[in-house]
C-alpha cells in the first residue's frame, strides 16, 4: 500500500544520476559488441558459443506482458562458478539486450526491464566455468482489449 | 469426456468419499422442482463457504443464457467448462427439460426462461444465503470479483449501489477484475472507507511496478467452529492488458505462482488447516495452476462465467488433490463448499452449485428495500423504453451473440463503417422475444468506464492481425497466455477460423459482401471501449440507444458466425 516511494524515486534521482558514471565505464567493458549487433539468435549464439539447457537457471517473466515496452525480467542462477548473464529477446531487432558480469562471491541474481517487440522466446544464457547454459520462456505481447 | 470416463469419475470421486448430492437433488422428479427439493442442503462437515462470482451489479433477477459453443482446445478439449448443452446434461447424468438443465445450457432458451423465469437478484440471493447461513454456523461468504461492474447504476454510482449492497448481503471476503476498471483512486477509497471492518479485499497478485510492493492484503485467517483456515485473494492477472491500464497506473498483475506457493506455505506454517485460492483467473487457468501448487485444498473460480456443476479434482504437484470449483455469474448461482475436518485434517468434502431461481426464492425485505432505495432516483431513466425485440437477444458465447450483432450493425449503420468490432465480454443478459429493450436493459450489455466508439481506417492486414491476436487470447493451448474474453464480435466480415491452428495461422477466407478482403486495401472499421488513454468519441449507449430508437422494433437478430473448421467431435459446440 505504499504509493508514495515514487516521489520519493523522484528526489534521490538526482544523486543516482551521479553514481551512476562508473557503471558505464563497466559496461564499456562487459559489452560483447559483436554479439549485441547480431541480428537474429542464430547470430548471438554465433558469437558467445553454443549453450546447453538447464534446469538450473530460474527465469521469471510474465507470460503476457503488461507492456512490451517495459517486461521485467528475473533471473537467477544456481550454476557454480556463474560469471556472466546475459538476456536474449528472440524476435527483437537485435536479440541480445543486456548483459551482465558477475562477480566471484556474489550472489548470481540479476532483475530488469527489456523492451519485448512482439510475442517470443525470451532467454537467459549463464557463463560458468567457460561453458554457456541457458533456459528460455514465452512472453506474449497483445494488442489487449476485449476481456472478460 | 465420454461416459465411460465420466463414470470412472464418478468411481473415484466415491472411493475418495465425495458423495455426490446433487445428483438425487437434480433427478426426474425434480424437473418440476419445489425450494425444498432444490434448496434442501443439509449441513456437511464444520467449514463452509458459500461462493458467488461475476455478478456483474445485476441487482435485480435477470434472464441469462448459457453459450451453446464454449469451444476446449488441446487440453482442454471435451473437459469441463467446455461442454454445452446435451453434452453438458450427459456428462453430469443431469436430466434434460428440467429447471438445472435450463440453469447450465442454453437449450429451448426462450420456452424454458418462460416456464422457470428470471435468475439471480440479491434480493432472492440474500434468502438462500441466509437459509445457508442459518445451517452453516461460521460460514464465510466468498465473492470472486466483477461485482460493482455491468449495470447502469453501478456506473453511475461509481460502485457504490453494489458496494452497499454486497455489505447487506453479508460478503466476508472478496478480490477482483472490473473493480479495477472504476479507477486506483476509487477503488482504494471504498475498500478503506466502505468496505473497512466489513468486507476483506484481498489480492495477492497485484503489487506495484517499481517495487513489487503488495497494494492489497494477500490472504486472511480464520477460525471456523474451531478449525484455523486461510483465503488468499487472487485478481484478474490481465487486468492491465484486457482492460485500459491508465485505470491502475503503476500497478502490475500476473498470476504469481511463486509468489502465490510462499503465501501458501506461510498459512500453513501459521497452522491453516483449510486452504482456499479466491480466484479470477477463468476456468482453465484455474485447473492449470491446481496442478502446479501444492498444499491448496481448493481454488473457487470465476471470470469465464463457466457455471460448472461439480468441483473438478486436480491432482496437485505435491501429489495432493486440489478441488476447483467456478459458480457461473449473474447472481444466477451460489456455489456451497463443504468440508469435514477432523484432527487437522479434511476427512470429506460436498460441493453443490445452486441455481439461484426467483420464483423458488422469496425475496429478502429487507435487501429488497435497500435495492427499491438504491434504485430509487434512477428508475424513470432506467425504464425509459428505446424499443421492442421480436427475438431473443444474448450476448454468451465464443462468437457473435445476437445482442452484439445488434450492436454491430448499430456501430457499422451509424457510424457508415463497413466493419465493426464488439469487445468479446462475457457479461451481459438476456432478453426474450417480445421483451421491451429498456435504458437499464442497453446498459447490462455496454456500462463500462471507457464508452467511447471510435472509427478507424485499418488495412486488410491489420484486421487479419487483430482477428489472429483476439483468437490466441481464446485458444492458445496454454491457459496462462489466454485472457478469458470471447472472440471480438465481428460486424460486416466472413470469416473461417481453425481454434486448433497455431498462433497466427487460425483465420482464413476473410471476405466483405462476398469479396476477398486485400490486404493493403484500408477498410472504415468502427469499435468501442478503447484500451488507449485519451480516446474521444461518443458512448456506445448513445449511438445504440438512438439507433434502437429509431427502429423502435427490432426483428429477429441473426447472429453471425464465422465458419468454424478443424474440430472433431468437439463438445464445445452443437
Amino acid at each position: 500500500m505504499n504509493r508514495n516511494r515514487r516521489g520519493f524515486l523522484k528526489l534521490a534521482g538526482a544523486a543516482a544520476a551521479l553514481s551512476m558514471l562508473p557503471l558505464k565505464v563497466l559496461a564499456d567493458f562487459v559489452r560483447p559488441k559483436e554479439a549485441m549487433a547480431a541480428t537474429d539468435l542464430k547470430g548471438v549464439f554465433a558469437s558467445l558459443g553454443n549453450a546447453q539447457d538447464s534446469d538450473q537457471i530460474r527465469l521469471e517473466t510474465p507470460d503476457i506482458a503488461e507492456n512490451g515496452a517495459v517486461v521485467p525480467v528475473t533471473v537467477s542462477s544456481a550454476i557454480p562458478g556463474t560469471s556472466k548473464i546475459y538476456l536474449l529477446v528472440e524476435d527483437n531487432p537485435n536479440p541480445l539486450a543486456a548483459a551482465y558480469m558477475i562477480p566471484e562471491g556474489t550472489e548470481a541474481f540479476v532483475q530488469t526491464r527489456v523492451k519485448v517487440a512482439q510475442t517470443c522466446p525470451i532467454y537467459a544464457v549463464v557463463e560458468a566455468g567457460g561453458k554457456l547454459y541457458k533456459t528460455s520462456r514465452e512472453t506474449k505481447v497483445t494488442l489487449g482489449g476485449c476481456g472478460g | 469426456m465420454n461416459r465411460r470416463e465420466f463414470a470412472q469419475m464418478l468411481g473415484l470421486g466415491m472411493m475418495a468419499g465425495m458423495s455426490l448430492p446433487l445428483l438425487g437433488a437434480y433427478s426426474r422428479k425434480s424437473v418440476a422442482a419445489t425450494a425444498g427439493d432444490l434448496y434442501d442442503v443439509p449441513r456437511f462437515g464444520n467449514v463452509h463457504f458459500m461462493h458467488m462470482t461475476d455478478a456483474h451489479a445485476q441487482l435485480m433477477p435477470v434472464y441469462y443464457r448459457e453459450p451453446s459453443i464454449n469451444i476446449g482446445v488441446h487440453a482442454a478439449r471435451n473437459q469441463p467448462p467446455h461442454l454445452v448443452g446435451e453434452a453438458l446434461l450427459r456428462a453430469y447424468g443431469l436430466p434434460l427439460n428440467s429447471r438445472i438443465a435450463h440453469a447450465l445450457t442454453y437449450l429451448d432458451f426462450n420456452m424454458a426462461a418462460a416456464e422457470y423465469g428470471r435468475v439471480g437478484g440479491f434480493a432472492h440471493l440474500a434468502t438462500l444465503v441466509k437459509q445457508i447461513r442459518a445451517s452453516r454456523p461460521g460460514s464465510l461468504l466468498l465473492d470472486g470479483g466483477d461485482l460493482w461492474q455491468g449495470s447502469a447504476t453501478s456506473l453511475w454510482t461509481k460502485g457504490q449501489d453494489m458496494v452497499d449492497a454486497s455489505k447487506a448481503l453479508g460478503i466476508d471476503i472478496m478480490t477482483g477484475h472490473w473493480e479495477f476498471t472504476l479507477g486506483a483512486d476509487r477503488v482504494m477509497e471504498i475498500i478503506e472507507n466502505d468496505l473497512d471492518g466489513h468486507i476483506e479485499f484481498l489480492a495477492q497478485n497485484v503489487k506495484d511496478f517499481d517495487f513489487g510492493d503488495a497494494i492489497f492484503a494477500s490472504h486472511t485467517m480464520r477460525e471456523m467452529n474451531g478449525v484455523p483456515v486461510a483465503i488468499i485473494g487472487q485478481a484478474f492477472p490481465y487486468t492491465p492488458i484486457a482492460n485500459p491500464s491508465h485505470f491502475t497506473p503503476g500497478w502490475t498483475f500476473g498470476i504469481q505462482e511463486r509468489e502465490l506457493q510462499q503465501t501458501i506455505d506461510k498459512v500453513r506454517k501459521q497452522g491453516a488447516q483449510v486452504v482456499v485460492l479466491l480466484s479470477h483467473n477463468g476456468a482453465d487457468v484455474d485447473i492449470k495452476l491446481a496442478s502446479r501448487l501444492s498444499g491448496l485444498d481448493a481454488i473457487m473460480g470465476g471470470h469465464t462465467h463457466d457455471a460448472i456443476p461439480q468441483a473438478i479434482r486436480v491432482k496437485n504437484s505435491g501429489g495432493g488433490q486440489t478441488l476447483v470449483t467456478n459458480a457461473g455469474s449473474n447472481g444466477k448461482f451460489l456455489g456451497v463448499l463443504d468440508f469435514d475436518v477432523q484432527a487437522g485434517k479434511i476427512k470429506q468434502w460436498h460441493y453443490r452449485l445452486l441455481p439461484v431461481f426467483a420464483d423458488l426464492l422469496p425475496a429478502d425485505p429487507e435487501m429488497a428495500a435497500l435495492i427499491d432505495r438504491l434504485r430509487a432516483p434512477y428508475l424513470d431513466k432506467l425504464n425509459t423504453t428505446l424499443a421492442t425485440t421480436e427475438g431473443l437477444l444474448y450476448r454468451r458465447g465464443n462468437f457473435n451473440g445476437s445482442f452484439d450483432q445488434l450492436i454491430v450493425d448499430a456501430l457499422m449503420e451509424s457510424k457508415d463503417a463497413e466493419i465493426a468490432f464488439s469487445p468479446g465480454f462475457r457479461w451481459g443478459t438476456s432478453l426474450l422475444p417480445g421483451d421491451k429493450i429498456t435504458v437499464e436493459d442497453l446498459m447490462n450489455q455496454v456500462a463500462i468506464t471507457y464508452p467511447q466508439t471510435t472509427l478507424n481506417e485499418f488495412t486488410g492486414e491489420r484486421i487479419k492481425f487483430i482477428l489472429e491476436d483476439v483468437a490466441d487470447n481464446l485458444f492458445n493451448p496454454d491457459p496462462y497466455y489466454q485472457q478469458g474474453g470471447d472472440m471480438v464480435r465481428v460486424g460486416g466480415l466472413d470469416y473461417t477460423i481453425n481454434p486448433n491452428a497455431d498462433s497466427g495461422n487460425r483465420i482464413s477466407d476473410m471476405s466483405l459482401n462476398g469479396k476477398p478482403l486485400e490486404a493493403s486495401k484500408t477498410y472504415k472499421v468502427a469499435g468501442w471501449a478503447p484500451v488507449a488513454e485519451g480516446v474521444e468519441g461518443e458512448p456506445i449507449w448513445d449511438v445504440v440507444g438512438n439507433w434502437l430508437s429509431s427502429k423502435k422494433t427490432v426483428p429477429l437478430v441473426e447472429p453471425k458466425q464465422p465458419r468454424i473448421v478443424g474440430l472433431k467431435d468437439n463438445l464445445g459446440l452443437v
